[in-house]
């Protein structure tokens, strides 16, 4: 019996041995972080002579890898095709990144409209594609084969029997073409401009940008007007500058609720009314003769 | 700047994925390394990097070439080669009288120097010298930092980050238990980072988590810190920011309860006890009395009210 004994105590042991193997104590508890399978252990460290240097070490990292194993053995798991898979949180520990953070688009002056009144333009589920009659199949609407499918469309455009010699419509067609490229291109880099905020000068009419005074206004439209040959001795009276006669317009509030009829009653009117009337007052009418 | 930013449009759509590529994202990809050689290196160094290579292998790329770089003088040449190949980790080997066996590692943000660290390469020993079979290529290693001093010195935290920057590879969400076999270890001792990479050996312990054995694989070198040139606390912050995009939103008044079953707590508004409608009863009913004096009531505020109106009106008269 004694052996028996003995053995089952060798066993016991053991497995004791293995279970201390396991669940590692430590004075203070390392910090675990299973996003990026990393263990960190601020306990002081106590590797003496250098002869034992590497068992040393190798004894404190194992400790400190079972504890990381013991943590992810307790995440879920999952089995694809065989294969046992933990699902690891996401990393608590900060790195930096190796790029900024990419700045949101800036609209276009189109979208910034269409955000603001609330339009839509694009709607789900439609087709790039159409069916054409003429040719009968399906031809996208823009981009890749466009192009030549309005080739095989317009190879022939019908001239205008009036006699008259008119343009190549197909010159026209591409000079039109070109003319909508220049402006989408125009348009972009006007964008471009706002979204880097540079100032562009502004085409078209002066406005307040370019005078900022009215003053500077009135000089630049005097001089202007003598900015010629003759000192401006034939030029035209534009029609701004003719006086207007008519009087000056009167402008009337409008009167709300009681106060309308106050108003009305404040007026001059014939003072004998409904009900109220005064026969010996005279009121109104030609004089009598006495 | 995104593509459509740009006042060169690209012309080619091979062109324009090119550019899209290099620009910033929101959710980065793996950093990529480059290894670079100084003007005179040594064996000892070369080898030490070449392993360090192996150890990062799809995310590196060794430079052939020996350049003249010193990267605590002039950093740019290093930038330049960040920026050519959209890498933001350098590994720079060089050695000299008085620093002999420089090994530099730093890294890049957004294409300028952030960190540099220099290490004197000490003990150095081989990947090939260890006898033992080695671990697949390509794996995640686990990191084990022990030491107080990374937690307690300013300098061996952010050498700390960098290391973990430089060797954990990509972050994943799912790993094979199978998976977990090797071990990069991380001890500061002394001014002297010990650098010890272990395979790991699943061993039966009875119980549903494994034994653990340790096997050393190599490479092993004690990295002895000489110069640094870290980031500022201001640069480092910076980098870090996390997008908008991805912070998740807290969802509020949604909770669990032991059996699992998810609860949600509703708000209502207060109650308007004055206009409720209660059950009709005689006995709720209003009496005579207590109508007439209520009419009364509404028919002064009226009055009031118009005479209010009529004061109104005075007033303009005499203006």
């Amino acid at each position: 019996m004694d052996i028996v004994n003995q053995i089952l105590d060798n066993e016991n042991n053991k497995n004791d041995c293995i279970q201390q193997l396991i669940n590692v104590e430590k004075e203070i508890d390392v910090d675990i972080d299973e996003g990026t399978l990393l263990v960190s252990d601020y306990n002081t460290l106590n590797l003496k002579a250098p002869s034992k240097l590497e068992p040393n070490l190798e004894a404190l990292t194992r400790d400190n890898v079972q504890l990381l194993i013991n943590k992810i053995w307790t995440l879920p798991i999952k089995c694809v095709e065989e294969v046992i898979l933990a699902e690891l949180p996401k990393p608590k520990y900060v790195l930096p990144r190796s790029r900024k953070l990419p700045k949101p688009k800036s609209l276009t002056k189109w979208q910034q409209f269409a955000k603001d009144k609330g339009i839509r333009t694009k709607k789900k589920g439609r087709s790039k594609l159409k069916w054409d009659d003429l040719l009968q199949k399906w031809i996208p609407t823009y981009g890749f084969r466009n192009v030549e499918a309005e080739k095989q469309k317009e190879w022939l455009v019908e001239c205008h029997d009036d006699g008259k010699p008119i343009q190549d419509p197909f010159v026209a067609l591409k000079a039109s073409k070109n003319e909508k490229k220049a402006k989408n291109e125009l348009q972009r880099l006007r964008n471009l401009a706002k979204a880097r905020k540079v100032k562009i000068p502004k085409v078209g009419f002066p406005s307040s940008e370019h005078f900022k005074d009215s003053k500077q206004l009135s000089m630049g439209a005097k001089i202007a007007e003598v900015s010629t040959a003759s000192m401006g001795q034939f030029n035209e009276v534009l029609k701004k500058n003719v006086k207007k006669t008519k009087g000056k317009k009167v402008t009337k509030k409008k009167k709300s609720g009681q106060l309308k009829e106050l108003g009305t009653k404040n007026k001059k009117k014939p003072k004998a009314g409904k009900g109220n009337r005064d026969f010996r007052k005279k009121v109104g009418g030609r004089k009598r003769r006495q | 700047m995104p593509v459509i930013e740009r006042i060169i449009k690209p012309k080619t759509h091979k062109g324009k994925q090119a550019i899209l590529k290099r620009e910033p994202k929101i959710i980065e990809n793996a950093k990529q390394t480059f290894f670079i050689k100084g003007l005179k290196t040594t064996e000892v160094l070369q080898s030490c990097m070449k392993n360090l290579y192996i150890l990062k292998k799809p995310y590196g790329q060794i430079l052939q070439r020996r350049n003249d770089i010193r990267p605590f003088e002039d950093p740019t040449p290093l930038e330049n080669f960040g920026r050519k190949f959209n890498a933001s980790l350098f590994v720079l080997i060089n050695n000299n009288k008085k620093r002999p066996n420089n090994l530099i590692i730093g890294r890049l943000f957004e294409h300028t120097i952030m960190d540099i660290v220099e290490f004197g390469v000490e003990d150095y020993k081989c990947l090939t010298n260890f006898k033992l079979e080695k671990i697949s290529s390509d794996i995640k290693p686990m990191l084990v930092f022990q030491g107080e001093l990374f937690e307690s010195n300013h300098e061996y935290r952010r050498i700390k980050n960098l290391l973990i920057d430089m060797f954990q590879r990509e972050t994943v969400k799912q790993i094979r238990l199978q998976g977990l076999e090797h071990v990069l270890s991380f001890t500061a001792n002394d001014n002297c980072i010990l650098f010890r990479s272990y395979k790991v050996l699943l061993k039966k312990s009875g119980t549903r988590v494994p034994r653990i054995e340790l096997a050393e694989i190599g490479p092993r070198m004690n990295l002895r810190i000489r110069r640094t040139k870290l980031a500022t606390d201001d640069l480092f912050k910076q980098a870090c920011k996390k997008p908008k995009e991805l912070k998740v939103k807290k969802k509020k008044n949604i909770s669990e309860d032991n059996l699992g079953k998810t609860l949600g707590r509703v708000h209502v508004g207060t109650q308007k006890l004055n206009t409720i409608q209660t059950r009709k009863m005689k006995g709720l009913r209003k009496t005579l009395t207590e109508r007439k004096s209520e009419r009364k009531r509404k028919q002064v505020i009226t009055e009031e009210d118009n005479a209010k109106k009529i004061k109104v009106n005075t007033d303009e008269n005499n203006i």
